[in-house]
């Protein structure tokens, strides 16, 4: 098994939300595509209890060389792909380092916390300009946004697909998605989800060429 | 998706499964006749794959009441010469525990594998668990795998070295185990065509005297892992300093090698085979070691044991200094013996040993900015569902205990409904344990009246622990005349694991209609009052708890609303809007109590209007809010 050499061994990414974002499908996507790469990937997901309106975060890792365990080492995640801004920045404080790529949906799902009124919710335009000051890369992507458009927002997950395949982090072709998207979401939804992703895809190209061109 | 690889691929095809997939795969190419189980994460999926592939494959599978039954079904298959697994969480070996002591003395005949996941760090438990330590004290053999390939691997084996030993095989998994998913290599299915051959044997009889054979099955096991692939070294073949690692532990231990590139001067010594620890292998990698760190999940077991053959040699072995969770040296954040172990932990202990810098392959932040970031972060705690019935029966029980007044007491127990512990949950829980406690620590307080114990007393129980655990404490308040309320939450399946069915589903393990076993006619057979209610009709509710909370004796109250989740998946109830131009704000004087106080994720705060709002995306349709707005400014679509 040997796809195109990795620029670094092990390639980390975190796939981080709350539960019941789909988390689980999105790491199931990115692994497949990754294997259909031919790369070797091992992912640590957590599920249960914290399905129930907690943090969740799946760590996904690939590699050719060495087999890895399915933890990322503090400070070594390279891409952190968050489904809301709390917690993709939580990830960042334990996780990130000075090269981190973020893609973040930009609709906050408050905890209950906030909603008692016992704690108050970063306002996002202090936050995204901390986790810039931060690291190399944030991409914002308004992906409940998107998906609400199409009818779904559920499906903001496969939108946030559509902005990793497109900003370039992972060394995977956009058709291998949409092949792997084919293959595991039911064929009622196929349709739905294929948009969505390019939804996604779109999104995050038109910021990035806005990005170069200023 | 991966049980679909499990069926559809060939022999000797790379597929990504997660661990417990590869588990099950591991059980169907060992050609298993008979699962039985009881759902517990991290453990449930191996049996959820192992229902839906059984037609194919033409093999019995059922979840069952509780573990201890599971297992004494799996026996039972394995005495009349079959292969059986049984699976289970760490918390159920508790539970088959009595079982498993006494089975084992006589042993079995087809084989009979036992996977129990455990779960370091809590991440869907109120506990860690390590269950080596059971299996030990039940003197059963124990394989750990580190991948999802030995997931599969040793699943695999442990049927044949059941039979080889004639007694049960633990296969130990974790969370980072059986919920990893990684890629790996299928093997081909075994057709055991067997018939059931039960032949009486003074075997399955538990005898005292038997413990001696349960010994030399152990030793027979020892000789078989003296010479088992799954354990081996890695790294510096000759090392004053050596790992001694097992389960997960492997991997972390690998990378943080490799990351220090200390390969050729550090060796690591990988177990497999957990209990009865392969005392010459052991032996060989100890001799002329000087320092011994020990890397595993959860508590020292591996550490004990080597420690103990270390005392017992030492005089040829000359000095080792160890390093493990015992002697404090390995330690996440949480300390010892608490937690996950990962590739910092023990990267951090080669660092101390060895004085090997590690160069961070980035450029990491600073601490201030990350201490800044951080603060600036609210925690999120675990919230119900929006629409769950669970939240709604804690505002029954909260409304009804404060209208009672005499600080009423709520005793819980496991399941989504342990929630009640927490904020979202209104903090309702005096007491949190395991399955079915709540009920009998109700039954104790309620025979203290005459040391002046005078609060009401109500125990909340989940509708599949009614069957597993709750029914013994029942029978029991019943003769000894306990008085206290029970209340069944019952949402129609195993909600946390995964909704899987229960006796009272009318659904089997493999989606066949069976007969619902009514929990309102077990309560009403053993002489309680019993009263089946809604939870959403809150107020009808609140009422039914104060009339059986004043009643004498022990009542039970059925509270009765399907899971949300399940309910979203398959039907589309009614919408729910808020009639803002009604309501009144923070002028209202109810403290936002819908999205404050209620608290569903659905009911949220329109800032531009100052008014609540519901969110269409993700609001079920439960309709609970809408009685219990202050202003009467929710309605259903279509009612304004």
């Amino acid at each position: 098994m040997q796809g195109e050499t990795l620029l670094k061994e092990p390639v980390n990414l975190i796939i981080t939300g709350v539960g019941g974002q789909g988390n689980i499908l999105v790491s199931e996507i990115v692994a497949q595509a990754g294997c259909r790469q031919k790369y070797n990937v091992v992912v640590g997901e957590s599920y249960g209890l914290s399905q129930r309106g907690g943090a969740v975060s799946s760590h996904v890792r690939l590699f050719q060389h060495q087999e890895y365990g399915p933890i990322i080492p503090a400070a070594e995640a390279d891409v952190i792909l968050g489904f809301e801004p709390l917690e993709a920045a939580r990830q960042v404080v334990d996780y990130g380092h000075k090269n981190s790529c973020l893609i973040i949906n930009s609709h906050p799902v408050y905890p209950i916390g906030v909603l008692r009124g016992k704690n108050k919710y970063p306002s996002l335009e202090l936050l995204f300009k901390k986790l810039r000051e931060m690291v190399a890369e944030v991409l914002i992507i308004p992906a409940t946004k998107l998906a609400s458009q199409l009818g779904e927002a559920m499906v903001q997950n496969v939108v946030m697909v559509g902005a990793l395949a497109g900003s370039g982090c992972l060394p995977f072709r956009a058709d291998t998605f949409v092949d792997v998207i084919k293959k595991v979401v039911p064929p009622k939804a196929r349709a739905l989800n294929e948009k969505a992703f390019y939804l996604g895809l779109e999104e995050v190209q038109k910021i990035k060429s806005f990005n170069l061109s200023k | 998706m991966g049980w679909q690889d499990i069926v559809r691929e060939e022999s000797g095809k790379q597929v990504l499964l997660n661990g417990n997939e590869a588990m099950a795969r591991g059980a169907l190419e060992a050609g298993v006749h008979f699962v039985s189980a009881y759902p517990g994460s991290p453990s449930s999926e191996v049996t959820d794959v192992l229902a839906q592939v059984s037609e194919n494959f033409n093999f019995y599978v059922e979840w069952s009441a509780n573990e201890i039954v599971a297992l004494e079904g799996a026996a039972g298959a394995s005495f009349a010469g079959l292969r059986a697994l049984c699976t289970m969480k760490a918390d159920g070996l508790n539970v088959a525990f009595d079982f498993l002591t006494s089975m084992n003395l006589g042993g079995c005949q087809g084989g009979l594998v036992l996977v129990v996941a455990d779960d370091p760090f809590g991440h869907s438990s109120l506990k860690e668990y390590d269950s080596r330590f059971l299996a030990a004290a039940a003197w059963v053999p124990v394989l750990e795998p580190s991948t999802v390939q030995e997931a599969r691997d040793m699943v695999k084996w442990a049927f044949y070295l059941s039979e080889q030993i004639k007694g049960p095989v633990m296969v130990r998994s974790v969370t980072r185990v059986s919920h990893s998913r990684g890629i790996i290599t299928l093997g081909d299915i075994e057709q055991t065509v067997r018939e059931a051959d039960f032949r009486p044997t003074r075997q399955f009889h538990t005898f005292a005297r038997f413990h001696q054979e349960v010994r030399e099955r152990l030793k027979q096991a020892e000789e078989l892992f003296a010479v088992s692939p799954f354990n081996f070294s890695f790294g510096a073949e000759k090392a004053d300093l050596t790992i001694f690692t097992c389960g997960t532990g492997w991997l972390y231990a690998k990378e943080a090698l490799t990351s220090l590139q200390l390969e050729d001067q550090v060796k690591i010594v990988r177990l497999g085979t957990s209990f009865p620890l392969p005392q010459q292998f052991i032996l060989s990698h100890l001799n002329g070691v000087k320092k011994v760190i020990f890397i595993e999940e959860t508590r020292p077991f591996l550490e004990e044991k080597v420690l103990a053959l270390y005392a017992l040699h030492n005089e040829n072995l000359g000095q080792i200094k160890f390093y493990g969770k015992a002697t404090g040296h390995v330690s996440g954040i949480r300390g010892p013996e608490c937690g996950e172990m990962n590739t910092d932990i023990v990267r951090e202990v080669l660092v101390r040993l060895t004085g090997r810098p590690y160069h961070v392959p980035t450029v990491s932040l600073t601490k201030e900015e990350k201490k800044s970031l951080q603060a600036s972060l609210p925690p999120r705690d675990y919230m119900l569902c929006p629409g769950c019935p669970h939240r709604a029966s804690f505002w029954v029980v909260k409304s009804a205990l404060a209208l009672e007044g005499n600080n009423g007491i709520v005793t819980g127990d496991i399941g989504c409904y342990s929630m009640g512990a927490m904020e979202t949950g209104f903090n309702l829980f005096n007491t949190l344990h395991c399955m079915g406690a709540g009920a009998g620590i109700a039954g104790g307080l309620s025979k203290l009246g005459s040391y002046g114990f005078k609060q009401p007393i109500v125990t909340l129980v989940g509708d599949s622990t009614f069957y597993h655990a709750v029914i013994p404490a029942l029978i029991n308040g019943r003769w000894n005349k306990a008085n206290y309320l029970c209340i069944v939450l019952d949402n129609g399946v195993t909600a946390m694991t995964g909704h899987q069915p229960h006796p009272g589903s009318g659904k089997n393990a493999v989606g066949k209609e069976a007969e619902v076993i009514s929990i309102e006619e077990i309560a009403k057979s053993f002489g309680f009052m019993v009263k089946v209610s809604d939870p959403f009709r809150c107020t009808e509710a609140i009422q039914d708890v104060l009339e059986f909370i004043r009643m004498p004796g022990l009542k039970v109250l059925i509270l009765r609303q399907p899971c949300a989740l399940v309910v979203s998946r398959e039907q589309k109830r009614r919408k729910v809007i808020v009639r803002q131009e009604l309501c009144r704000g923070d002028a209202c004087g109810c403290m936002r109590f819908c999205t404050a106080v209620w608290g569903c994720p659905a009911n949220v705060w329109d800032k531009e209007r100052e008014a609540a709002a519901i969110d269409p995306a993700i609001c079920v349709g439960c309709g609970v809010c809408i009685d219990l707005c202050p202003a009467g400014a929710i309605f259903w679509e279509g009612d304004e």
